[in-house]
């Protein structure tokens, strides 16, 4: 979509109307970004209350940027999980940010410096706005907008959620622990649409639960994305057949 | 110490995975096999995840307030309430249920 330099003015069909079209995407990405920011808090809190600093906290959604792995480190962390495992989960739980990559090159063309901003800001919520808007333009201005947006959101309300989580003390008061809880299933609910991503997850529930009292801290998890992966590789064609992507 | 370490691998790690999205050749990435792990890692990831979360402290099974707080979540997302609502409402039955001395 190149700009008009004649916009049919009142005219009914929306297509037509390019400023309109921008202003749509701009709200849709400030209202994912604002909503996205909100959760920073919880995991800001639950940072701190994990035992890392806040400064730990801070650099961890400025460098890192990408929720599920962001819990998954201070989780596993938090839990007496040794620095080994709570990486190599964050790590596997980033993997996905690599198959966004993938589907936006031909909308972002990246070139020059500019591929490391976009690399950094490439994320569920981006991605999601991104591909959901119908030609190149739109997609990369619901790309730019909700990825800075939830960049500058999600640092803020970090550091806020840290520093509350610092004053407010014995986290189990709150019930802090059980928002982790909270935030993990919130993460996963979405994925739960095809029988696939169910088994799977039930599977790497009840790995987790038998291994718990077996193994060192910190490899249960691993142990079910390991038996996750392998489920994924045998799981019949067939039964794929008329699901959703999983 | 260790947990500075931590931070910044996973940082590293996390930021050359987004990176390579970009840069590796589709082929690589959009293989088959490739494409069915990496499409169902994060459903057994925090499946997992939650139970850790909810049931273990340490290297033991337990259940405590967060198995409340957890239920009261799920409810929540049944009522599709978003984010930041179902980890108040996860945080808050657990704490009222300590507060009232139902549960540790």
């Amino acid at each position: 979509m190149t700009d008009d330099p004649t916009p049919p003015a009142g005219t009914p069909d929306p297509d037509d109307d390019v400023g309109a079209a921008r202003r749509a995407v701009v709200r849709q990405g400030v209202s994912v970004a604002v909503a996205t920011s909100l959760y920073g808090v919880s995991f800001g809190a639950l940072s701190v209350a994990g035992g890392l600093s806040v400064a730990q906290t801070c650099a961890l959604s400025l460098l890192l940027f990408s929720g599920g792995s962001q819990f998954a480190l201070i989780g596993i962390l938090g839990g007496g999980g040794t620095a080994g495992a709570a990486v190599a989960a964050a790590s596997l739980l980033g993997v996905r940010n690599a198959l966004y990559g993938l589907q936006l090159v031909p909308t972002m063309l990246p070139t020059g410096w500019r591929r490391f901003a976009l690399a950094q800001l490439t994320i569920d919520e981006s991605t999601a706005v991104a591909v959901s808007q119908s030609a190149p333009p739109l997609r990369r201005l619901g790309f730019w907008v909700t990825g800075l947006g939830v960049y500058a959101g999600w640092n803020l309300m970090t550091f806020l959620g840290a520093l509350a989580g610092d004053a407010l003390g014995d986290p189990q008061r709150y019930g802090l622990d059980a928002a982790a809880s909270a935030a993990f299933v919130a993460l996963l609910w979405p994925r739960l649409r095809a029988r696939q991503p169910v088994a799977i997850a039930i599977v790497g529930a009840v790995v987790t639960t038998v291994l718990v009292p077996v193994i060192p801290q910190g490899l249960p998890v691993l142990a079910a994305a390991l038996v996750g992966a392998l489920i994924a590789l045998w799981w019949p064609d067939r039964w794929r057949a008329g699901e959703a992507a999983g | 110490m260790s947990t500075w370490i931590a931070v910044i691998t996973a940082s590293v790690i996390a930021f050359g995975l987004k990176l390579a999205g970009y840069t590796v050749p589709r082929a690589r990435l959009e293989h088959p096999r490739v494409l069915r792990v990496t499409q169902v890692l994060p459903a057994a990831l925090l499946a997992s995840l939650v139970v850790l979360q909810t049931f273990s402290t340490g290297t033991h099974l337990v259940l405590d307030a967060r198995a409340a707080g957890l239920g009261a979540a799920v409810v929540a997302l049944l009522l599709r309430a978003p984010f930041i609502v179902v980890v108040i409402v996860a945080a808050a039955t657990a704490a009222l249920l300590r507060l009232g001395g139902f549960a540790s």
